[in-house]
């Protein structure tokens, strides 16, 4: 058997999920970050991106735009800001949100925030992202 | 029948549609308040471990220099006054404007957000600075609306429109009580106890930092969000099973007026009938 370590995944409003795992994959602040049981203990920013977590019965994968990554000797936690499972996710409103964003950065005016912008950006494409592979595997 | 039975009577009946009404009010609060405490409980999780992250954090050298851990003489004071957009609810709003007065007003400039349109029209009455409002947050207050809240302030702070920032609002005790707290915000006090564990920070402490205790912040906007709900929910279950009772005991006062009346007339008829029958022998 695999060696798995506990994760949990938490939002402010919820807790959505928690399990074994041999492998958990997200970006930090720093980059890409995948973590393997007896992981050293570990802060670190999460940026939007796709949370992928691999359990020994397959893998899950989850939108998150933004949080906290905390590995303790026994434990994992996400704390995102918010976290989605594919069939939670809006795709037209994350599609609205997408083209929305990359307007703003298209007109470069001076009152846009640019970097409010690419964040919105990237947290839109996350979802659809999301969304779109799960699609994928369950037409299969 | 005389005039004043049919009074009575109309005026039992608009009691009871009163109690009617009470009556659903509090059963709605009831399930209001169930939802909100659930909320509460389900942020629970979340609070703690940033709380925890935080304090392991906060312990590096950097923390100091931090400018929203780090307090500054006091000159302009920001209040976050946390109120319902509806009133009906006892005294829920009036006890948290009370505690608000007790606190303001001794010198110094003071800077408000208002959340809640019960808080607004209250200070705006008054004549107090509101820098930002925040009505219609709903019955069940989302993270984000926390958020953007606790956005606003940090802006302020740093931007040195206020040198402090205070909290207030009800804490939830229990269905028949609630509490007017007022707890500070900013600068953010760092969380007690120790238990701090050893971590390396990607890409380092003071990163870390930056972004954790905004979050932080958030964090505790939100949970004082849901106890002001469970608190209003509580404070109006409570308010309308009163009245509820209240209506109860006046209907029964005036059934009984109405029965010694009903059974005076009838008296007086049968001593009239009696009266006349005599009469004639």
């Amino acid at each position: 058997m695999a060696s798995t370590v506990p994760v949990s995944v938490v939002t402010p409003e919820r807790e959505l999920v928690t399990t074994e795992a041999e492998m958990v994959l997200v970006r930090g602040a720093d980059g890409d970050l995948g973590i393997l049981p007896h992981h050293i203990p570990l802060v670190t920013a999460v940026r939007p991106s796709v949370l992928e977590i691999r359990t020994p019965g397959g893998r899950a994968r989850y939108a998150v735009t933004g949080g906290f990554l905390e590995v303790r000797g026994d434990q994992v936690t996400i704390l995102a800001r918010t976290a989605e499972r594919p069939e939670e996710i809006d795709v037209a409103r994350a599609e609205a949100a997408k083209e929305r964003a990359e307007e703003r950065l298209r007109e470069h005016a001076e009152d846009v925030d640019t970097v409010r912008a690419q964040l919105a950006l990237q947290r839109a494409l996350v979802r659809l992202q999301v969304a779109e592979e799960s699609r994928k595997t369950a037409s299969v | 029948m005389p005039q004043g039975l049919r009074d009575i009577r109309r005026r039992i009946r608009s009691v009871e549609n009163t109690r009617k009404i009470t009556q659903a009010m509090k059963m709605v609060a009831a399930a209001k308040l169930r939802r909100a405490q659930e909320s509460a409980q389900a942020a629970r999780p979340y609070a703690e471990r940033i709380e925890d992250a935080l304090r392991s954090v906060a312990q590096d050298a950097s923390a100091s220099r931090m400018p929203l851990l780090r307090p500054r003489p006091v000159g302009k004071v920001g209040y976050v006054v946390v109120t319902g957009d509806r009133g009906l609810s006892g005294p829920f709003n009036a006890n948290i404007l009370r505690r608000l007065q007790q606190e303001i007003g001794k010198g110094g400039e003071e800077l408000f957000f208002a959340v809640g349109r019960k808080g607004r029209d209250y200070l705006r009455h008054r004549g107090h600075h509101i820098a930002k409002e925040y009505i219609g947050i709903g019955d069940y207050p989302r993270y984000y609306q926390a958020q953007a809240l606790g956005e606003d302030i940090v802006r302020a702070f740093l931007d040195g429109e206020v040198d402090e920032v205070r909290l207030v609002y009800a804490q939830f005790v229990s269905a028949m009580t609630q509490r007017p707290v007022v707890q500070q915000l900013l600068p953010v006090e760092r969380p007690q106890g120790g238990g701090g564990r050893q971590y390396i920070y990607e890409p380092d402490a003071e990163a870390v930092l930056t972004e954790l205790v905004p979050h932080y912040l958030y964090a505790l906007i939100y949970r004082a969000l849901l106890e002001s709900k469970a608190s209003e929910w509580g404070a109006r279950m409570t308010a309308m099973d009163s009245a509820s009772r209240n209506s109860e005991e006046l209907i029964r006062n005036l059934v009984l007026l109405l029965n010694r009346l009903r059974q005076a007339a009838i008296t007086n008829e049968i001593a009239e009938i009696v009266g006349g029958a005599n009469a004639l022998q």
